[in-house]
């Protein structure tokens, strides 16, 4: 996400006192960062590993037994209703990111390719409504989706349907038709900085060699911005297995997910060594389906050179 | 071929207003129908009235919410941007090793489901006896704008003439004087706009308050919370489309003063560049 990139040091500074400079220079950097990496530790690092830890201790109502077990784990991927939640999750993040990553792609390549003067303003435009309210963004699509929602009056008042339908709110498919509008931004900018390094005499070559658009972009630019796609898939993937407030609001009882069962487990079920064990089998879990992924996109893009 | 070549432009030009249309169609809902007579929001719209509005100011427990969420907002913008300027500025200016991983997890918010992050964070704060208040929130929302505030402010810092600071510096002038003096001038429309990017997420960010809070709301879980009322629901959408207009003003303003960063050290490249 951050160009890492950094200007070399001067050249002359550097001759004149090399080592007690990169000494000093190494001890400064570090000396800065620590607070934010210290926060960071304390915030994210601990958290995640006091996570870890529950997931290995049982709770017998308010007091956590210390003693190592597999218990949560073992209902975690066994229990029936555990398992179908942690398949759906797994499915809609997906599908998710497969559907994203598709309707990505063509508006990257054209802001890169075609954007000409208007890149930015482009680029504008389609971050603007990634800052506003995620609870919002997906209320629109539950006034949207409902029985008595826009989808409805709207085909009801041109004809094509008699009566609302109960099909379009309250499943799956409404929770992926949510989270591909709420994560398409997120696709978009990783393809578009891929794009945007894939350098244009390649392309240029590959037509005078004689390779027609569709080939060149197939044999060239497509490969070349894989990079991008695998960080488009993995940034849409990961955080969307975990999603709490879409199921919420638009799921109903077939769209339920993974985060709405550990949410239960903080709260009312209050069993924190369950939530923590299916956090943990959670991300396990998506790790893994990524990597799959990657190899996948990897696979795709050897086959297409 | 030459059919493909000449046609594709229109093509994909035709796809992306069709994309626009399919990102901001969704949201332009919540304000057409805060502005319907009817309760329930459907076509066709049967009047138009600022009644829903006008009930607004009139919810005490609305106003709580709102006075909440710029306490933690202003607070976890600071914070974070303190954070992300003393992290930006040691990344750009600054070699040595374990850079990279270190940048990597303090950026790794940014892809981790918030719902794991904000039950970590929860758990902790149980365990440590913290008894979950705004300040929890607080807490929380710094961790998450971080990696915002990093990625505006290190667009800021790169590029930047390290020439300059060296002048200064030959100059007699200290350390902390040079970046007083020349330094902070050059990167000062990064920080605002960083300030203001955190101040956004911040405002508009859900789950973590959602774990992390006390009896105390913020403004996205007042709405939770009146999402349950059918009967409150333009109410809801006219507050929605209030907090639509803040972020689309601040984020606006966030990049135009990015932008002025980014020219200033002749460093091209956007939020995610």
């Amino acid at each position: 996400m951050t160009a890492a990139a950094e200007g070399s040091p001067p050249l002359r500074m550097a001759r004149a006192r090399r080592s007690p400079l990169l000494q000093s220079e190494a001890v400064q950097g570090i000396a800065l960062i620590s607070p934010t990496f210290l926060y960071a530790l304390i915030l994210l690092v601990l958290p995640i590993l006091v996570v870890i830890a529950h997931s290995f201790w049982t709770q017998d109502y308010l007091t956590i037994d210390h003693t190592f077990t597999l218990e949560n784990y073992r209902i975690a991927l066994t229990e029936p209703i555990y398992r179908d939640l942690l398949w759906r999750s797994l499915y809609i993040s997906l599908t998710v990111s497969l559907l994203t990553v598709l309707l990505a792609y063509p508006i990257a390549y054209f802001i890169s390719f075609h954007g000409g003067r208007q890149k930015s303003l482009w680029l504008f435009l389609i971050t603007i409504p990634f800052w506003t309210s995620y609870l919002l963004r997906v209320m629109s699509w539950k006034v949207i989706l409902g029985y008595n929602g826009v989808l409805n009056s709207g085909l009801m008042g041109l004809g094509i349907i008699d009566e609302p339908s109960t099909a379009l709110l309250y499943n799956s498919s409404a929770v992926i038709i949510t989270l591909t509008h709420a994560w398409a931004t997120f696709a978009i900018l990783p393809i578009f900085v891929s794009l945007e390094k894939v350098d244009r005499t390649l392309v240029e070559a590959a037509t005078d060699l004689g390779d027609g658009p569709l080939r060149s972009f197939l044999r060239v630019t497509l490969p070349l911005s894989a990079p991008g796609v695998i960080s488009a898939a993995l940034i849409v993937m990961i955080p969307t297995v975990g999603d709490y407030v879409t199921p919420k609001l638009v799921g109903g009882k077939d769209g339920v997910m993974i985060a709405n069962a550990i949410q239960a487990q903080f709260g009312k079920a209050s069993n924190w060594p369950l939530g923590a064990a299916l956090s943990v089998t959670t991300m396990v879990i998506v790790s893994l389906m990524a990597g799959a992924a990657v190899l996948v996109i990897r696979a795709l893009q050897r086959l297409a050179r | 071929m030459t059919a493909i070549r000449r046609y594709l432009p229109s093509w994909l030009s035709s796809y992306a207003a069709l994309y626009i249309l399919f990102l901001y169609l969704p949201v332009i809902f919540l304000p057409i129908f805060s502005i319907n007579t009817a309760a329930t929001p459907k076509f066709p719209l049967s009047g138009v009235t600022l009644h829903w509005y006008q009930e607004l100011p009139r919810t005490p427990a609305l106003i709580d919410a709102t006075w909440n969420s710029l306490v933690v907002g202003a607070s976890a913008a600071i914070l974070s941007t303190v954070f992300g300027i003393l992290a930006a500025r040691s990344i750009t200016r600054y070699r040595y090793p374990g850079r990279r991983t270190v940048n990597g997890l303090i950026m790794a918010p940014l892809v981790l489901p918030e719902v794991i992050v904000a039950i970590s964070m929860l758990l902790v704060m149980l365990q440590l006896g913290l008894s979950l208040s705004l300040f929890t929130v607080v807490l929380g929302h710094v961790l998450v704008c971080i990696p915002y505030s990093m990625t505006v402010l290190t667009s800021g810092f790169e590029g930047f003439d390290r020439s300059l600071e060296e002048a200064s510096a030959d100059l007699g002038e200290s350390a902390f004087g040079t970046f007083r003096r020349v330094t902070l001038p050059m990167v000062a429309p990064a920080i605002v706009s960083s300030l203001l990017v955190c101040f956004t997420i911040s405002l508009d960010e859900f789950i973590i308050a959602f774990f992390l809070t006390g009896t105390e709301a913020t403004l996205p879980i007042y709405i939770w919370g009146q999402l349950r009322f059918a009967a409150k629901l333009p109410g809801v959408l006219a507050l929605g489309t209030l907090l639509l207009a803040a972020s689309f003003v601040l984020m606006t303003v966030a990049e135009i003063l990015r932008r002025r960063a980014a020219r200033r050290t002749q460093n091209e490249g956007g939020l995610y560049a």
